[in-house]
């Protein structure tokens, strides 16, 4: 014991570093803040710390070559001892880390703990929170399979869209004219280098401050954040009343980080690695490609873009979306700190949650996508083709063979691209249907010139029988009085 | 000597060495932009696109469209497959021919060509494009991208190198934007 006591003095002589430690470990922070609402920001930590590891582990093997990065992830997957299980470690760390930087941010969010003094905590966490997704981002991208493949050609899309600059924002991005070898060098760099050294850089400032400035105290309804008076307030809440962080607050620190290690290495035991998909050979385009759970929001916004509104969106709405992170503070930086005084902010938070909730469940389910094998691989249910006349059958087949149960669905199978066909005789009359399969329109292609005449007729024999039993099929009243005259007028004349 | 004067001298000193650096850094950062920029540069200078065969003409029937696939004019030897490109090739009438970028005119997915029903559907987004390639539904802006072409001694030759992209399509013609 009097050794390791000599020995822990002979270093501290030299180092010094006892005393700040102790210092910093025992700071006093406001007893409510011993919460567990506050261990998200040290979780977040763990896990790029989880993140650093299981990096530098898959570095040792996987090779950052467009020809061969695909069969060293499958190396790493097969060939080498527990290689699967770092793989999924790492790409577990990564989802729990996106979405605990989420968590952080919408507590710190509605605990007002972005006001003054800790505008610049909050700027810097905004920082954090890009160069995270950066990072997702970039880990996609390594793992080189069809979606990482593809996902480049989405990036390098929506970079060419940039005015004037555009193009050479591809060749930068690419690092070439095309997608490949450079183009994975290059992300390698970024992921491997440039953005974590950005990370740690933004994450020891962040610390620095969280340090500097104490933590939030726990938002009191009707306690205003004043600038003349907050730094007194904040003291005095501290040393009267204050507990020392260690071990009063950070032992919720330490379970809660092991919990989260631990819900990692369950799912990444249980669910195992991501991918790697298909080899990334563009000439095999049998796929649909898909980003990352945490972009699948943005993969179905751009499916909803008007076409004419897309590129002013997606280069303007992110710029805007960060500078409102970053003014945030800078705006609303005295006040009121409690959510319970902050309807407007709990909306908001409400409000994002809800719509990136939906984009995401809609991303999943890909409804504006043709199915591309409804056609071949997903017959007409048998209750719509029983008791036809052989001409409605007959349009039951040109149904299928011209592809259009890839976007219309008939009895919950095929496409959702366009409306469900199972009652459409019921809004369309014979005309209209003719005009709508020739002409299309409301995002449908025009047949006119794809099917002949024989065709078209039977098909729409077979929409008109799509209707409930119950209910008589739409008609166009004018049609007999108009047919009728037509009748009249082709009699001969005496 | 007086202490001020010392130290004012010392400081300039200071200065004179900041200088120094800055000079010095200018002078790498021109040779490190230029690396930086090389992509850049390359395509300025010499272009990345160039004739190339997709193969003999018999390949390509008569109103049929078929994939094909030809090996980028610029590649290094680690690209492995990504070196290799698709391209729908149309032959309207023996005559005519029209080639179609892979890449969908929205965000770049790969269209699928379906020949029951004459158009070319993309699995990313729901774009559809005619059998001409002109826009028929969906989020892209326009038709697809297409490549020039020639016909040279009973083989078919297109002009590419550049994947297409919405921003770069000056390069390459435009999809028609009437019906099929």
């Amino acid at each position: 014991m009097r050794l390791i006591q000599k020995l822990g003095d002979w270093f501290d002589l030299r180092l010094q570093l006892g005393a700040p430690i102790r210092e910093t470990a025992e700071h006093p922070v406001p007893h409510e803040t011993a919460s567990w609402f506050y261990v998200f920001g040290s979780a977040a930590l763990t896990c790029f710390m989880l993140q650093v590891v299981t990096g530098i582990l898959l570095a040792l093997i996987y090779v950052p070559s467009a020809g061969e990065a695909w069969s060293s992830l499958q190396t790493l997957n097969h060939g080498i001892t527990l290689g699967w299980f770092i793989r999924a470690l790492h790409g577990w760390g990564s989802n729990f880390m996106v979405a605990i930087v989420l968590i952080h941010m919408v507590q710190v969010f509605l605990f007002g703990a972005y006001k003054f003094p800790r505008e610049l905590t909050w700027i810097v966490g905004v920082l954090l929170l890009l160069v995270t997704l950066g990072m997702a981002f970039t880990g996609q991208v390594l793992r080189f399979d069809q979606d990482a493949y593809w996902g480049l050609g989405i990036g390098a899309s929506i970079a060419s869209r940039v005015p004037v600059i555009g193009p050479w924002a591809v060749n930068l991005m690419l690092g070439g004219p095309i997608i490949a070898g450079a183009t994975l060098s290059r992300f390698f760099a970024l992921h491997v280098f440039v953005v974590p050294g950005l990370l740690i850089a933004f994450v020891g400032v962040h610390l620095l401050m969280v340090l500097k400035l104490g933590i939030n105290e726990w938002p009191m309804p009707g306690r205003i954040v004043r600038r003349s008076t907050y730094l007194q307030e904040y003291h005095d809440l501290t040393h009267k009343q204050g507990v020392p962080f260690v071990p009063n607050a950070v032992w919720k620190d330490i379970l809660f980080s092991g919990f989260v290690l631990f819900s990692i290495a369950v799912c990444a035991v249980y669910f195992g690695p991501f991918g790697p998909g298909g080899q990334p050979d563009p000439t095999i385009i049998q796929t649909a490609p898909r980003p990352d759970f945490f972009f699948l929001w943005l993969y179905a916004l751009l499916s909803f873009l008007p076409p004419s509104a897309e590129t002013p969106i997606l280069l303007i709405g992110p710029a805007i979306g960060i500078v409102v992170l970053l003014a945030l503070p800078l705006v609303a930086g005295e006040g009121e700190k409690s959510w319970k005084r902050r309807p407007i902010a709990v909306l908001t938070i409400l409000l994002i949650a809800v719509a990136l909730g939906t984009l995401t469940h809609l991303a999943e389910h890909t409804p504006w996508s043709p199915v591309m094998d409804a056609w071949s691989g997903q017959p007409i249910p048998p209750q719509y083709l029983q008791g036809q006349t052989a001409l409605q059958r007959r349009g039951a087949v040109v149904f299928q063979a011209k592809q259009c149960h890839n976007c219309h669905s008939l009895g919950d199978k095929g496409g959702q691209r366009g409306p469900a066909l199972d009652s459409v005789a019921l809004r369309l009359t014979e005309d209209q249907l003719i005009r709508q399969v020739i002409q299309g329109g409301g995002n449908m292609p025009a047949y006119g010139k794809n099917l002949s005449p024989a065709e078209t007729t039977a098909l729409v024999a077979f929409l008109k029988t799509l209707h409930p039993a119950s209910q008589a099929p739409a008609r166009d009243a004018s049609r007999d009085v108009a047919l009728g005259a037509s009748e009249v007028s082709r009699r001969p004349q005496p | 000597m007086s202490v001020e004067n010392g130290v004012s001298r010392r400081a300039m000193l200071v200065k004179l060495g900041l200088l120094l650096n800055g000079i010095v850094g200018t002078f790498l950062a021109v040779p490190i932009v230029r690396y930086l920029m090389s992509p850049v540069i390359r395509e300025k200078k010499f272009g990345y696109e160039s004739w190339l065969s997709l193969g003999a003409l018999e390949q390509f029937p008569a109103g049929q469209t078929r994939l094909a696939t030809y090996k980028n004019p610029v590649v290094n030897a680690w690209d492995g497959e990504t070196a290799d490109i698709a391209c729908w090739v149309r032959n309207v009438d023996d005559q005519t021919f029209q080639v179609f970028a892979i890449n969908c005119a929205h965000l770049g997915c790969p269209v699928r060509w379906f020949p029951q029903s004459s158009l070319f559907m993309c699995p990313c987004h729901g774009g559809a494009y005619y059998q001409d390639g002109s826009r028929a539904s969906g989020p892209p802006e326009r038709g697809l991208f297409q490549y020039h072409y020639k016909i040279e001694g009973g083989k078919l030759l297109i002009k590419a190198g550049e994947m297409p992209t919405p921003g770069r399509a000056a390069n390459l013609k435009r999809g028609g934007t009437t019906c099929a």
